[in-house]
């Protein structure tokens, strides 16, 4: 078990210091508007974890708060040591997200760039590395997304699901502890979702950290070794994905899950 | 300040934009050869008014190269976080935006002195240099407004994306965000750029020696009213000959970017 959202504290196996990821009595608010109302999680090292939930429900705040683009009012995030809700200064934060790849629903691709340089660009400017080297992991890592004969188009000449898979290798190109996606596949077209989703696996199987924020309920239950069901605010259930997906008693979970038809996909209309 | 707009069909414009091009030096040929003293007179006097027209894009080119440069880190600055930076940035802007070109070239000629002190060393300060300054000075309120509107133009969700790989704010501006805004700011750039251009020509009437004032001097000395104004035609000729190619690759380069 690798989530406990109910008492951080609790590890059902699995050593502590196997926690790469450890979230504790998360409270953010934005406003008057209450997003995260006491959120618990803890991710070890090599596993895939996907939230669930519907629109609304701070699945994305809480990835961002990971990589301390949002910062809780309350509680402890501690990423490989770092305690993140301690870290005041920008600088600090941004010595965070070197470490904590993030890939979003809109790819946010570099549009000036080529597809190589998107990639090169980061660690050359961020971490210092000589070009050569940075386009050497570039080229290994368009190879691995299966787009190297893309490296020189732009990001405008690419498809949804081909951009996605330059946005996933350029943040691998950082050499991140973790990676986050949020809803990765959410903007695609139907017939590029499999291609990206394939790129995921990849890396989940490799042993990459991984927290997916989706909707792709049979991908979901095919990778993850943790589910983790929210919401307003809160994670209201956690468990294997047979526990989440076929033996829940939880009557929201059974009614989201259920909600999903044959496709095992639910597209709720969430905005970017 | 930029060229006549065409309404009619594509291949028709450009003929008549050809037309227009060739139009001008056609009338100034066909008339100097018609009356060939009138051309004798203008083929002596053309030395003159090319190096008044060498002081127009002289002032053109320096007033540019410094609003460029001060206006783009005063656009930067309009947005800086620091309200203290930020204010008198803003009102920097909009008093010189707001200003007629011909005002500030008459205060930069008329509160700076002839001469400057440096170190014990008097070195002199012409008119030319005043008149480049009262053209950098709207150039750069102009430039910063272009900047700004450019960097605001570009989606947030490219800091967000910078911000997630690690770029600080100053990186992703640098590697990021001005990169884009050069091709959103080049059209109105160069719309600027021919507009500047233009106002030179207002350096005449605190005694520059540029083409209208070569101009002037040459119909002055010539006293033929038939060469007063054809001497005329060539100003014009010679300021459309420079703006013209510089609206019309405006044009093309806005036309572009907007299909993309
Ligand atoms: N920057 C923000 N400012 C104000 N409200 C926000 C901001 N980001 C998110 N919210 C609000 O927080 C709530 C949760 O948002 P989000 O974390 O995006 O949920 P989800 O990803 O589960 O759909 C929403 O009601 C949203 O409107
Ligand atoms: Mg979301």
């Amino acid at each position: 078990m690798t989530v406990s959202p109910d008492n951080a504290m609790t590890t059902t196996d699995g050593k502590a210091q196997d926690h790469i990821v450890k979230l504790e009595d998360i409270h953010l608010s934005f406003g008057q508007t209450q997003v995260l109302k006491g959120v618990n999680l803890t991710v070890n090292k090599g596993d895939a974890v996907s939230i669930i939930g519907p629109s609304g429900s701070g699945k994305s705040t809480l990835l961002r708060c990971i990589n301390a683009l949002a910062m809780p009012q309350r509680g402890r995030i501690t990423v490989n040591g770092t305690r993140v809700d301690q870290l005041t200064k920008e600088s600090e934060r941004i010595e965070l997200r070197k470490r904590v790849g993030i890939v979003f629903q809109q790819y946010n691709l570099f549009p000036h760039l080529t597809v190589l340089d998107n990639i090169v660009l980061p660690p050359t400017k961020i971490l210092g590395v000589n070009r050569a080297a940075a386009e050497k992991l570039a080229r290994e890592l368009l190879d691995k997304v299966r787009l190297s004969d893309k490296a020189n188009s732009y990001p405008g000449q690419l498809s949804g699901g081909q951009q996605q898979r330059v946005a996933i290798a350029r943040a691998l190109a950082m050499k991140p502890e973790l990676v986050l996606f949020d809803e990765v596949t959410s903007a695609l077209d139907p017939e590029t979702v499999g291609e990206v989703l394939q790129v995921i696996r990849d890396l989940v199987r490799d042993g990459m950290t991984s927290i997916l924020v989706t909707h792709e309920m049979r991908f979901a239950e095919e990778i993850s070794d943790t589910v983790v069901f929210t919401e307003n605010g809160l994670i209201v259930d956690h468990g294997s994905p047979e526990q989440i997906f076929h033996t829940s008693t939880n009557p929201r979970i059974r009614q989201f899950v259920g909600g999903l038809g044959a496709r095992g996909t639910v597209r709720d209309g969430e905005g970017i | 300040m930029t060229a006549t707009t065409m309404t009619s069909g594509p291949k028709k414009q450009h003929l008549t934009r050809s037309l227009a091009f060739v139009a001008l030096p056609l009338v100034i040929l066909i008339w100097a050869l018609t009356d060939l003293s009138l051309g004798r007179t203008l083929v002596e006097w053309i030395p003159y008014l090319a190096s008044g027209f060498m002081m127009n894009i002289l002032i053109s080119l320096l007033a540019m190269t410094f609003g460029t440069v001060i206006g783009a880190i005063f656009g930067i600055l309009e947005l800086a976080p620091y309200r203290l930076v930020r204010y008198p940035v803003v009102a920097y802007v909009q008093i010189f935006r707001n200003a007629p070109h011909l005002v500030l070239i008459f205060a930069t000629t008329y509160i700076f002195p002839f001469e400057i002190v440096i170190a014990g060393n008097y070195l002199p300060f012409p008119d030319w240099v005043k008149a480049v300054i009262g053209l950098a000075i709207p150039a750069s309120a102009y430039v910063a407004e272009i900047t700004r509107g450019a960097i605001q133009s570009i989606p947030t969700t490219q800091w967000e994306a910078a911000q997630g790989l690690g770029f600080s704010r100053w990186q992703a501006l640098r590697y990021i965000i001005l990169p884009q805004c050069v091709r959103r700011s080049l059209p109105p750039w160069m719309n600027l750029f021919s507009s500047i251009t233009m106002a030179t020509a207002l350096a005449s009437l605190v005694g520059v020696h540029e083409l209208l004032h070569a101009a002037t001097d040459a119909s002055t000395a010539v006293r033929r009213i038939d060469f007063t104004i054809i001497a005329y035609i060539v100003v014009m000729a010679a300021f459309f000959a420079l703006c013209y190619p510089i609206s019309r690759l405006t044009r093309r380069l806005e036309r572009r970017f907007n299909a993309a």
